[in-house]
């Protein structure tokens, strides 16, 4: 499959603010390594989760501030363009829909154990995605980024005064909270596989094909 | 025919370009017309904080209230950040029990006037149960009683070209709030907490209370209440101290 130039562009725009907010996230977090679940918490309350992280960015967590919000809102202006795109070329629909059959149990196992193996694709394969990583792509999509924003939104005080289910569906705002930061964990699992299954299937023809869009070079196999 | 889309294509994106770069210019000066524009916009980061607080301002509206809670869920641990100001003039004010406090409040009003702790106490007040964050990440419930800044501003005459309202504690650290946070129906000058006084680390004898931004706009030790049309002669130019020591003016988040 031909990654389109939409699809290659926000995708590399996504990578990089992806980063800007994991490292901004993670300086955030260093302020306060604590979680708790409800409307409150704070040193001298119960805690859900003690983070073994020292609380080293306390009153110097600034630049986290800034540089999280900003690459926010280039990774959500970003998405947008990305899942408009998505929905009027059909990408969505053709490329990321599992078929019916695919989500047979045994075709499923089929992938999976694949996966277990370390399989390469075939190059019939590598044209498209098989159905683990079109649940996995969906999953990303359409379930944890927005799970970002809306627990990210339920943490503005000024967001909530405008809509305050927004935070009351989530249990708090501290819930809001731990549930970003598992969120935001689920997504670094995700970079994590994602990247090893690029070296995986070839590494240069794979990072060449995200950005040439030239799927059709792929003579590495070694 | 190749050349010709070229040319075609060429056309049409420096059109594009052209639309987008007066497309930018316009946003510009409308966002600066309505006040959309933080006073720390400046570099990179302002960006996002132009983002930021334009898009939660056109959301906002005088009836967007922060979520009030019940007395039960009233905090039994609420941390403090920093300790109260060392100086002379405020501990000898402590010491009186702050009889000989006053607020001055100046600028750009028809009245100017400088106001008791016993007469923020006569005045109308409001008593309200909010939520309030740290910037780092905790958080707590807490009851706060004060006479709404709106009232206080009716007193003293606002004048129409006022942009902005700033606050002096007796410390460094100044802030200051845009027309729709100032007139906001739960921004306090507050005196009482949990049904006490203001204790001293929570700000007394008299804090302000932002209820729908993060807790360091919520500045403790007030002194003195200047109206304005501009921020750029006061410190470094930006707004609050905040953004002098690496925070964003605006704490909507």
């Amino acid at each position: 499959m031909k990654h389109s130039a939409v699809v290659r562009v926000t995708h590399w725009i996504t990578a990089i603010s992806f980063v800007g907010l994991l490292v901004s996230g993670i300086a955030i977090l260093l302020a306060h390594p604590r979680l708790y679940w409800g409307e409150t918490g704070a040193v001298g309350t119960d805690s859900l989760i003690d983070l073994p992280l020292p609380f080293v960015l306390t009153g110097q967590s600034g630049w986290g501030r800034y540089l999280h919000f900003l690459s926010a809102w280039v990774s959500l202006l970003t998405g947008l363009v990305y899942v408009v795109s998505g929905v009027l070329t059909e990408h969505f629909r053709k490329d990321l829909l599992p078929a019916k059959a695919d989500l047979s149990l045994t075709s499923v196992a089929d992938v999976i154990s694949n996966h277990l193996h370390l399989r390469r694709p075939t190059e019939d394969e590598s044209f498209q995605y098989n159905v683990l990583q079109q649940i996995t792509y969906l999953s990303v999509v359409f379930v944890l980024f927005p799970l970002m924003i809306w627990t990210g939104l339920a943490m503005s005080p000024a967001i909530t005064s405008v809509v305050p289910i927004f935070v009351t569906l989530l249990g708090g705002q501290q819930s809001a909270r731990t549930i970003h930061f598992f969120a935001a964990g689920a997504l670094v699992l995700f970079l994590v596989v994602h990247v090893a299954m690029i070296f995986l299937a070839g590494f240069r023809s794979r990072i060449g094909a995200m950005i040439t869009g030239n799927a059709a070079v792929r003579k590495e196999h070694a | 025919m190749s050349e010709q889309l070229t040319r075609r294509k060429l056309i049409v994106s420096g059109l594009a370009a052209a639309a987008g770069v007066s497309g930018l210019a316009v946003a510009r000066r409308l966002a600066a017309r309505y006040a959309l524009i933080p006073p720390d916009s400046g570099g990179i980061y302002g960006v996002g904080e132009t983002l930021t607080y334009a898009s939660q301002r056109l959301l906002m509206s005088y009836h967007s209230l922060a979520r009030e809670f019940e007395r039960s869920q009233i905090s039994k641990v609420i941390p403090v950040n920093g300790p109260p100001p060392d100086n002379d003039t405020y501990q000898r004010l402590r010491a009186g029990d702050f009889q000989d406090w006053r607020l001055t409040v100046d600028g750009l009003v028809a009245r100017p006037s400088s106001f008791s702790l016993a007469d923020l106490k006569r005045f109308p007040s409001r008593t309200q149960i909010t939520h309030q964050a740290c910037e780092e990440g905790w958080s707590f419930i807490a009851e706060w009683t004060g006479v709404p800044l709106s009232y206080v501003l009716n007193l003293v005459g606002v004048s129409p070209q006022a942009k902005y309202v700033v606050f002096f504690p007796f410390d460094q650290s100044w802030d200051s709030l845009d027309m729709p946070d100032a007139w906001h129906p739960q921004t306090l000058l507050a005196y009482g907490m949990n049904g006490e006084d203001l204790p001293t680390p929570h700000g007394a004898p008299v804090r302000l209370r932002v209820a729908r931004q993060l807790g360091y706009k919520s500045v403790k030790y007030l002194a003195r209440i200047t109206v304005t049309d501009t921020l750029k002669n006061i410190g470094e130019g930006l707004g609050s101290y905040s953004p002098e020591v690496g925070y964003s003016w605006y704490a909507g988040i």
